[in-house]
């Protein structure tokens, strides 16, 4: 019998504020343990939450990107158990009105467009740390109260590098929209993976299993790797699965059981009394639908087929946005913007990188490039005068048109000074000549190249192979 | 002597410059070695700091700064030990926030300060304001200046018997239930719990967080509307206060009441002097004593050119239990924090659970304990629909209740506790019959509006302080503050004092 996963994902990802959940202490990774805490995020007496205005915006935005619906209604509730790194020993989150529902994300899997529907997003406050050292144990604070939104997904994905491509996905539009930076190194971003499997073609789903807690998106795909089959040989060896948590133990590439459904903990939730529920008005959502960007997917698609660019070409507009924009700020008038986006990424791209720069540091106005282009083009520089043309106007910010008559740069066609140089070229290398002579015809190039050489690159190189070629032959019949 | 003065005489006073700041302080101080022995209002006070604070009064007062900008420059005011005070402890009446300091200021705190009040001393209380009695308290047990056998009512029990034995000018308290007007009552002083939303909870250690707010204890009307003043007004740090404008609440004490509409609950048990009541709420609890003061307190007002309407509010009956739901539920949670990592006393364990159990074991009380098993039942999978989501539903109705009595009536008139204070030990052993003592106050803090409780006679033998209520609308303090003053200074209670404070 063959079997099928069926895998829900919980993303957890620390949002990108200035200042944490309920206090103005900072949302900063890496300052030395308990310095970003105060009364309200240490959960001492007396204390209350404000909620983060720009915490429930993110996480609103988070909702739009992902094609869910905002709610009218969303309150806080308080999910209550005990553990050290938890400041009130409970924690405040959304429950059951959530900040966003329904929705869904669409990725590029299997040379296909994948889409897995969104249960919902909602915003929590995250915990402390624990650290054991030899004799002790501490807690760092400093993350307690840094707003944490969770992303719930409906058990749409079917194999671990599905997984994989969804999470990579999400993160990409995260990231993209400003919500989140998504560093997993600093811990911003941790998944739950609830998995089941059961005989294809069966409908009802299996037990499920939860695995908590992973900390990377290669964690999650090793998890699975591992979790599937096993599900898969206690099914087909007669045994069977009960609904569970399990726990991913990286080093040694297995899952273990931590708990069954019969200690499942109760969180006893109960709206927040501390907060008021949340209500956006319609300004507010404005003001937030104003942030939306261009999805990431949608973009590189929109580049491939409204500018024919190769898949490369168009992921890197995608990554680096502001120079797909200046891309996108001449390519429409471009005859051709594959050769526009070559000059972008090839050229502007690497000089900048080479000096340090950014866009707004660009000397010349984006057209000139199309200018450059249509100098190449219409044969008046060659291309390797144009590269040249190019460095002078990424140093001096000039028009193209003014360096090339400036510098003298002009393509030489006339046919006189070139027959002048061939002869000089000639005369200077009677190996290679008499080589072309005897039947090596890459010795031409070698020639072409001096003639080039010559003419300081301002030959027509067409022009000159062509006299050239029918100088040395002419040399042959004559019997020079 | 001048800790008997009221606020509003030694103001006038200070304002004269007849007396220091100083001088009001140690007088203060004075009372509390004198009688505090045997009262046991404060667990702790610091009289070298409430001696610097008065002295930086008596500068800022000599710099030429008045009552106009200040309107508190001077006065001793003392604090339940519920509010965060910076730099004092903060106890809560339980062992379990062992040597805890406050590092912050409370914002009436820090209203109070700026308001130039002298912040002292931390009052005695039910631990974590849970209780009516104050014999919850994990410290000491306060006794009623009236009868030192009795208790002062609860949970701000210290407060109400530092204000009535002249050991403090006024003081701050917290009522959730009944915790600032009840003891109010039966000590004999003024007790105001204002609307909820009023005075920001920022630095009051929740009990009940939707049904908590600070008030204030006074000797006279005008006191309590001075410091309502001074505290009140919304605060970004609390979610929950509310942005409505503080009006000048002394100046609404016109001493005019003619043509006032004052509800009288049927299900309250009371009638116009001589008929009889029908009381399912408060069948046999209501003290015919306490019963006959109310009724010709009702008549006085009358007199006074109020008008008396019969109101009713239906879902009486289910206050009490409505309020066990949702007050304990809230605690559950809030007491959750109290776990000996971060702070407070610890007992050691094997592992965290161990350390939890057995620093929670040692360090709460028996009410406490009782209240937190109570809401962490009443939240548990399987039980919240009937009965967290259901009391809910309760409230809401409580609420509605008087939202129809408020568009007939003016303010709501009331006994607040159904008996006189009762002999300590007394009810311990029975926390039913303990919880019944909130009867006529707990709707009150489920409907979030405010009340006020006012002496309105004594029983004959012995002689303890009746409280009569008056409940306002939503930032209805105006109304139920005029009403109470123009009472109160037609009456001859509110200038008796017990016997041991003077
Ligand atoms: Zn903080």
């Amino acid at each position: 019998m063959d079997y099928e996963a069926v895998i829900g994902l919980e993303t957890h990802v620390q949002l990108k504020t200035k200042s944490k959940m309920w206090c103005g202490c900072a949302n900063e990774f890496g300052a030395p343990p308990n310095t970003h805490v105060c009364p309200v995020c240490l959960g001492l007496p007396g204390v209350l939450p404000v909620a983060n205005e720009e915490a429930l915006r993110l996480t609103a935005l988070t909702g739009l990107l992902l094609n869910c619906s905002l709610p009218p209604y969303a309150k806080f509730d308080r999910k209550n158990y005990f553990y050290p790194d938890m400041p009130k020993n409970y924690q405040v989150t959304q429950y059951d009105k959530p900040s966003a529902v329904t929705g869904y994300l669409e990725f590029e899997f299997n040379d296909s467009l994948a889409r897995v529907r969104i249960t919902r997003a909602h915003l929590e406050e995250d915990v402390g740390k624990n650290f054991h050292f030899d004799r002790n144990s501490g807690v760092d604070f400093n993350r307690a109260g840094v707003p944490l939104m969770e992303i719930v997904s409906e058990p749409d994905l079917t194999s671990a590098v599905m997984a994989y491509e969804y999470l990579n996905a999400l993160k990409d539009i995260l990231v993209y929209g400003g919500v989140s930076d998504c560093d997993m190194e600093k811990g911003m971003v941790r998944c739950d993976v609830n998995v089941s499997v059961r005989p294809k073609g069966q409908s009802e789903l299996g037990a499920k299993i939860e695995i908590k807690n992973m900390n990377s998106f290669s964690g999650v795909r090793k998890a699975l790797d591992y979790e599937i089959p096993r599900q898969i040989e206690v099914l087909k060896s007669g045994g069977k699965l009960i609904q569970s948590t399990r726990r991913w133990d990286d080093p040694a590439g297995i899952t273990e059981e931590m708990r069954t459904k019969e200690f499942a903990h109760d969180y006893r939730y109960f709206p927040e009394p501390d907060l008021m529920p949340f209500q956006p008005t319609e300004a507010w959502l404005e003001e937030v639908s104003r942030r939306v960007i261009e999805l990431p997917l949608a973009r590189k698609r929109r580049f491939i087929r409204d500018y024919q660019l190769p898949a490369a070409d168009a992921q890197t507009f995608v990554w680096d946005r502001p120079l797909g924009d200046y891309f996108e700020s001449i390519a429409k008038q471009a005859k051709s913007p594959k050769a526009a986006a070559n000059w972008v990424i090839n050229n502007l791209r690497a000089k900048m990188t080479e000096s340090g720069t950014t866009l707004a540091d660009v000397k010349f106005q984006p057209p000139a490039i199309l200018e450059l282009i249509e100098l190449v083009e219409n044969g008046k520089i060659s291309s390797r005068i144009a590269q040249d043309v190019f460095t002078e106007m990424f140093s001096a910010g000039e028009s193209p048109a003014k360096i090339v008559e400036k510098k003298g740069l002009a393509q030489v066609s006339d046919t006189a000074a070139i027959e002048k140089f061939c002869d000089e070229a000639i005369a200077a290398n009677p190996g290679p000549a008499a080589d072309f002579r005897a039947g090596k015809t890459a010795a031409l190039n070698f020639l072409k190249g001096q003639v080039m050489k010559l003419s300081k690159g301002k030959a027509n190189p067409a022009l000159a192979g062509e006299i050239l070629e029918r100088k040395l032959k002419a040399g042959m019949e004559t019997g020079n | 002597m001048l800790n008997q003065l009221t606020l509003t005489e030694l103001v006038a006073r200070l304002a004269r410059r007849e007396v220091s700041s100083r001088e009001a302080t140690q007088a203060c101080l004075d009372q509390i070695q004198r009688v505090d022995g045997q009262i046991r209002a404060f667990i702790s006070y610091d009289a070298a700091d409430a001696m610097a604070q008065a002295e930086a009064a008596d500068k800022a007062l000599a710099s030429g700064q008045t009552h106009a900008q200040r309107p508190l420059l001077g006065v001793p005011i003392a604090i339940k030990d519920v509010i965060a005070a910076k730099g004092q402890p903060l106890n809560c009446g339980s062992k379990i926030l062992g040597n805890f300091i406050s590092p912050y200021d409370a914002t009436v705190v820090e209203k109070l300060k700026a308001a130039g009040a002298i912040v002292f001393g931390r009052l005695n209380m039910d631990e974590f304001a849970m209780g009516s009695s104050t014999e919850n308290s994990a410290f000491q047990v306060t006794h009623n200046p009236w009868d030192l056998s009795r208790i002062p009512g609860g949970s701000s029990g210290g407060s109400a018997a530092a204000v009535v034995a002249d050991e403090c000018i006024a003081a701050l308290g917290s009522d959730t239930g009944g915790s600032i007007r009840q003891p109010a009552a039966l000590c004999g002083c003024v007790g105001l719990k204002p609307s909820y939303g009023r005075v920001s909870r920022y630095g009051l250690v929740a009990f009940a967080s939707s049904l908590d707010q600070i008030g204030c204890f006074g000797k006279q009307v005008r006191d309590a509307a001075i410091v309502l003043k001074a505290i009140s007004g919304v605060d970004h740090r609390d979610s929950t206060s509310v942005p409505q404008p503080v009006p000048d609440y002394p100046a609404a004490l016109t001493g005019d009441i003619k043509g006032l509409r004052l509800g009288l609950p049927k299900e309250y048990g009371l009638g116009s002097p001589g008929s009889a009541g029908v009381s399912p709420a408060s069948a046999g609890g209501l003290d015919p004593e306490v019963k006959q003061a109310v009724e010709v307190a009702l008549k006085h007002l009358q007199n006074l050119g109020a008008e008396i309407v019969e109101i009713s509010l239906p879902h009486t009956d289910y206050a009490i239990a409505t309020y066990y739901i949702i007050a304990t539920a809230e605690a559950s949670a809030n007491l959750a924090r109290f776990d000996g990592i971060r702070y407070g006393a610890r007992v050691a364990g094997a592992d965290p659970i161990e350390l939890y159990s057995k620093t929670r074991g040692a360090g709460f009380g028996a009410e406490v304990k009782r209240r937190i098993i109570l809401g962490t039942y009443v939240l548990s999978s399987g039980y919240y629909d009937a009965y967290y989501l259901r009391a809910q539903k309760v409230r809401t109705l409580i609420r509605q209740d008087f939202l129809s009595a408020f568009e007939k009536v003016d303010a709501i008139i009331c006994p607040t506790s159904p008996t006189a204070a009762f002999k300590i030990g007394e009810k311990a052993d029975d926390p039913l019959q303990m919880y019944l003592m909130d009867i006529f106050t707990i709707s009150v803090n489920l409907a979030g509006i405010c009340g006020i409780s006012i002496p309105c006679g004594f029983t004959a033998w012995p002689k303890l302080p009746i409280g009569l209520q008056l409940l306002g609308k939503p930032f209805g303090e105006e109304t139920i503050l005029r009403v109470a003053h123009a009472y109160e200074q037609s009456t001859p209670w509110h200038k008796e004092k017990p016997p041991l404070a003077s």
